[in-house]
């Protein structure tokens, strides 16, 4: 099940550790499957624990551990909004009850047209450019005026 | 005064992020400004590894991630003569609210980092490493991989670097979203593919580290020392500085300020000339308390932060700690009891779960301080929070607990007032919002990106 694309990006990654520690590749394995099924089914860590070699027990301890995981379905764009301290002071709740409005969600639920779901945020490491926020994980997007989050949530859609 | 733009002004002295303009990251940019010059001079002058290791013990150069601890020192508890393999681990995994500096090193200078881990190997003769990259930053570890690519081409990377009999591999690894796995022990579990809990110390990383091999870990600003220190000398470094605090330090300034950002300072620089860099107070206003080190490190007031030097000692006297440097500006609209629950609730949604004190203990704090914030609480909460803090701290495997529990107390223990005055009328003292965000509109609407 796993895609030959998804296979050959993991193996990529097993070439970083030795030869006998396939478990040190878990945490990209299912960063890499992740982006293509959007979120972890079972199915899918099984068959990344399959890959690697490991119990499955040990795949789930992972993704249940680390919170950029998704262990559901998510919206077709997750925005994950910091609203720690250093970003609240600068703004960052702001932006978040933008959001809220705007999109008519609260923390962790999908809009009904299923784009967007938003993800109240920890520490990103970018304190200095809040709001911050990011889209699926990856794409960060900062100093988020209301106007910005217009724009992005207009492109998303 | 355009407000919140991305600034590459770190200030006059800076040595690790000098000259950046956030485009010449590569290896050629980084090789006109003196990069892999450091490295070279090793390998050429047949400088020992000892050697190395006393220019780094020379220039005081203590770890940069928070705990301050000397580097060379750290260094020369590595097993010299170990047989098999040993491992060096950069901590890149920036999750300390406030904290944002070693994401300019990643993004805008990647290569002096990756000279600075390649020097350490050296000096503790490991031949392969990896850099622990918040998983945050995505962006920042794709970059990351394509300047060790760029490194490794030219053959500053991988089997007889430059032609000698030293060999070095290093690889990028990446978190996803787990504050903890800062804590270094947590950090090897994370790389062996565990969940990222800390482990019982001793045995320390040294002797039983990744794998359960001696491994090294230091913070990435740490490691971006390095070849400064190697191409100008330990003495230099040491006397950019002040004695036992050698160096520049990059601060990470947010909050309530015109121009958050990161700055390079000599360690030392008064807080009032960092402030003074990053455009002053935001608005004008008045300034209430600031958190010197991280979200992890105790408050302390404004006025009394005014007359303090920013370097690991004088800090320490003043009741709080640099930790990474991370400095978080409030002002007088700040409302510290939900400043202080905010924080709270970040150390309960993070806590691993292993230790009781902290998992059962966080979650107490945040809901106690979430009470008092929300007009429920209670005149003995106080004394409540105070136990609990006393119960968490120095109860737990890592630092989480300590780091939970901090904060709690300075923030009562400055602040109290506004805590009484929140249980008494059920309201904040400085009026409603909690944080003063009225400018910020107006701001974002004038950066220039």
């Amino acid at each position: 099940m796993l895609s030959p694309q998804a296979k050959q990006k993991i193996d990529r990654e097993l070439t970083k550790y030795p030869a006998d520690q396939k478990q040190s590749a878990v945490m990209s394995a299912l960063a890499i499957v992740q982006d293509e099924y959007g979120w972890l089914s079972s199915e899918v860590m099984d068959e990344v624990a399959q890959y690697l070699g490991m119990p499955q027990i040990a795949v789930y301890e992972v993704a249940t551990f680390y919170n950029m995981y998704n262990l559901k379905p998510m919206g077709k764009s997750k925005i994950t909004v910091c609203t720690n301290l250093p970003c609240a002071l600068s703004g960052g709740v702001d932006a978040a009850e933008y959001l809220k409005k705007k999109l008519g969600v609260d923390w962790r639920e999908t809009t009904a047209d299923g784009n967007f779901t938003l993800v109240e945020g920890e520490c990103m490491g970018a304190c200095g450019d809040a709001p911050v926020l990011l889209v699926n994980n990856k794409r960060m997007c900062s100093f988020m005026s209301n106007e910005k989050l217009d724009k992005l949530i207009e492109e998303l859609k | 005064m355009a407000e919140f733009a991305k600034t590459f002004d770190y200030g006059p002295d800076a040595i690790i992020l000098k000259g950046l303009d956030g485009s010449n990251w590569r290896l050629k940019d980084y090789e006109s400004r003196a990069g892999y010059a450091a490295l070279k001079k090793i390998l050429r002058d047949g400088l020992k590894p000892e050697d190395v290791i006393a220019e780094v013990k020379k220039s005081a150069l203590r770890g940069r991630g928070g705990a301050g601890f000397p580097t060379g020192l750290k260094w020369s508890f590595m097993p010299r003569s170990f047989p098999g393999a040993k491992y060096l681990v950069c901590n890149s995994d920036e999750g300390e609210p406030g904290t944002f500096k070693d994401r300019d090193i990643l993004r805008y200078n990647p290569h002096v980092l990756i000279e600075g881990m390649i020097i350490a190997a050296y000096a503790m003769g490991i031949a392969v490493g990896y850099n622990y990259i918040h998983g945050e930053i995505w962006s920042d570890y794709d970059r990351f991989e394509e300047a060790l690519e760029e490194a490794r081409a030219a053959g500053y990377l991988g089997e007889k670097i430059l032609g000698t009999d030293f060999s070095f591999q290093l690889h990028a690894f990446h978190g996803f979203g787990a504050y903890i796995c800062g804590e270094e022990t947590a950090l090897l579990e994370s790389i062996e593919g565990k969940k990222g809990q800390p482990r019982f110390k001793p045995p320390f990383p040294a002797s039983f580290g990744l794998y359960g091999k001696p491994t090294t870990i230091n913070n990435t600003e740490t490691f971006a020392a390095v070849p400064y220190i190697i191409r100008e000398g330990g003495e230099a470094f040491l006397n950019l500085g002040k004695p036992n605090n050698g160096g520049t330090k990059l601060f990470s300034v947010s909050g309530n300020v015109a121009r958050p950002g990161n700055y390079e300072v000599k360690l030392g620089t008064p807080f009032a000339k960092l402030l003074e860099m990053a455009g002053g107070m935001r608005g004008g206003r008045k300034i209430k308390g600031v958190i010197p080190g991280g979200s992890s490190m105790p408050v302390i007031k404004g006025d009394v932060m005014m007359s303090i030097d920013m370097d690991y000692d004088s800090i320490a006297k003043a009741g709080s700690m640099l930790g990474s440097g991370a400095v978080i500006v409030m002002d007088e609209d700040t409302c510290m009891v939900k400043a202080a629950e905010r924080l709270a609730y970040f150390y309960f949604e993070e806590s691993c779960g292993q230790c009781t004190p902290c998992r059962e203990g966080t979650g107490w704090l945040y809901r106690i301080i979430h009470r008092i914030e929300h007009g429920l609480g209670r005149q003995e909460d106080l004394d409540l929070l105070l136990n609990l803090a006393d119960q968490i701290q120095g109860r737990t495997i890592c630092a989480l607990g300590d780091a939970a529990a901090m904060p709690v107390r300075a923030f009562v223990k400055n602040y109290r007032e506004e805590f009484e005055y929140h249980i008494a009328h059920k309201r904040c003292m400085v009026g409603p919002g909690g944080y003063s965000t009225r400018h910020v509109a107006e701001s974002l609407a004038m950066a220039a990106e």
